[in-house]
């Protein structure tokens, strides 16, 4: 982890303390994802953050890039806010298993913009997402790029134990896409891939990630997937992992 | 209508290389000359409802105007969130086309029977709910789709021309007939069972081709300068047209007994043709002359 993705991490427990909640192991896991799709983006192209519940990491990198506002940033979750725990940016998201669809419909309308859309492992159970797979490998959308968010977690317990993805790669090739694995919090390794080559098909990258990555308390307890009436003790203890 | 409709889309599409259709595994040949010779503006996907929202959603916000096509059934009970979060919270250029609104796919049983399809559209806030009751009408509100600036869902009935004249205009409701006599009753209906109050003459007649918005002042107005209101519809009495009208009057204030005609809570759980389910619950002409005089 470089001292970017530290600062970001730091940025989003700052946020966290003003509002005392939010999603942060899902914003943890995805956290270089994001970024590493914002640097590659072009003035066209899309994102979509499908798994909205990690939209902090989305709301702190677009607050570094100046695209969101210090003082919008820290309203987070409040009444009249522009920013939630879900988020209404260019697309809405939150309920799983939208973003997918939205983005063949993005890569349609213009096949020369990238269009990269970001799901969760979790989101992966949608039926949604597989109605979607068929449609863009049909289309041969290679403008098209899914970053799963594979931390093997969700909220109940692991993808294992609530519903199994694995073979997750043939799942994708077999239904007509290119799939490759990486490490989901090597910034260089996800800069190699992204954007995707014009290769005939659209690419899944499986990201492997870590849920909460960055915090050990965050890595290991399930708890901390959403989070509320933070404590002051707690944000100490966030901020001190995050230092260790 | 559905074929009016379809050339509509075809004759536009040619002027406006915006539109977009996309049908859902329908009806082969549909749209067969968009397909050869606009085949960037037609889309044949498959049987994904959910899917095919969302990718309409992106073609919109990326400056399409998209005709979606499939059974009314489908396009609002199995994928109403997309609907709901997608097309309606973005108010995305999307256009619902529902085939077989109410009764007409009665033989094929309660599911593909419509009867909640306007209730539940009418919970989508930006979306405008048209039911044109002709082919003719139809083609009046065909080109008025393709700059509306919110998504519609757009209610297809029968092909038997119906009114005496050919004007649509959103959100405005057609007076079909004025009683010659003094009108005991205004009756408000919408889509093909307009037919059904053709024929009576002792009543105006108000034909609604738009159920959301509803055209308040015009039905206010006309609330107030009769005794009663009956509403017609084919479909079920909660949450449809009769339930809007409830509540534009109460909104308004005017105390004017109400009687709906149309589907009572329930499952349509019988076989049979449209006209045989119209007489089951009681939605006909003569149940509408009954209400008058009762």
């Amino acid at each position: 982890m470089d001292a970017r993705s530290t600062a970001l991490r730091s940025k989003i427990i700052d946020v966290m303390e003003a509002s005392r909640h939010g999603h942060i192991r899902s914003a943890f896991s995805c956290l270089e994802m994001v970024r590493s799709v914002y640097e590659v983006m072009k003035p066209n192209d899309k994102f979509i953050l499908s798994k909205g519940h990690g939209c902090l990491a989305q709301y702190v990198v677009l607050n570094e890039k100046g695209v969101i506002s210090d003082k919008d940033l820290f309203d987070f979750c409040k009444f009249g806010a522009k920013l939630g725990g879900h988020p209404f940016l260019e697309v809405g998201t939150g309920s799983l298993g939208h973003g997918l669809s939205i983005g063949i419909g993005y890569a349609l309308a213009d096949r020369t913009r990238n269009v990269y859309v970001l799901l969760g492992d979790g989101e992966c159970n949608e039926g949604a997402v597989w109605e979607a797979a068929l449609c863009a490998s049909k289309h041969k959308l290679s403008n098209l790029t899914v970053l799963i968010d594979y931390n093997k977690q969700q909220s109940y317990g692991t993808t294992h134990e609530v519903c199994e993805l694995e073979p997750l790669d043939e799942k994708w090739k077999s239904f007509g896409w290119i799939a490759s694995h990486v490490d989901g919090h090597d910034i260089e390794a996800l800069r190699r891939l992204l954007p995707s080559p014009d290769i005939g098909f659209p690419l899944v990258l499986i990201c492997h990630t870590v849920k909460g990555k960055g915090i050990k308390i965050t890595e290991e307890d399930l708890k901390w997937h959403h989070k509320v009436d933070i404590t002051d003790e707690q944000i100490k203890s966030l901020r001190e992992g995050l230092n260790a | 209508m559905r074929k009016t409709c379809f050339n509509m889309i075809y004759e536009l599409a040619k002027k406006d290389k915006r539109i977009v259709y996309i049908g859902s595994d329908v009806g082969s040949g549909t749209l067969q000359n968009m397909k050869e010779e606009m085949p960037d503006q037609f889309y044949m996907e498959g049987i994904q409802e959910q899917n095919i929202i969302g990718m309409a959603t992106g073609l919109a916000l990326s400056g399409k105007i998209v005709y979606v096509n499939t059974i009314a059934t489908f396009i609002t009970r199995r994928c109403f969130e997309q609907v709901l979060l997608d097309v309606g919270r973005h108010n995305a250029k999307v256009r619902l086309l529902a085939n077989g609104g109410g009764l007409v796919y009665s033989v094929l049983g309660h599911t593909h029977i419509a009867v909640d399809d306007i209730a539940l559209m009418r919970t989508v806030p930006n979306m405008t709910i048209v039911a044109p009751c002709d082919a003719e009408e139809m083609k009046c509100l065909m080109p008025q789709t393709v700059d509306y600036p919110h998504p519609m869902y757009i209610r297809f009935a029968g092909d038997e021309p119906i009114l005496p004249f050919r004007h649509v205009n959103i959100p405005f409701a057609n007076i079909v007939q004025f009683s010659t006599r003094p009108a005991k009753a205004l009756i408000i209906t919408t889509g093909a069972t307009t037919q059904l109050a053709m024929v009576i003459k002792n009543a105006v007649i108000m034909h609604i081709p738009t159920i959301k918005p509803l055209d308040d002042k015009a039905i206010s107005i006309m609330a107030l300068s009769t005794p009663k209101i009956i509403t017609v519809e084919e479909h079920c009495i909660n949450g449809g047209l009769g339930t809007a009208v409830l509540e534009l009057l109460n909104k308004q204030g005017i105390n004017k007994p109400v009687h709906r005609i149309g589907i009572p809570d329930g499952y349509c759980d019988m076989y049979g043709t449209r006209e045989e389910q119209l007489q089951r619950y009681g939605i006909t002409t003569e149940a509408i002359e009954r209400a008058i005089v009762s």
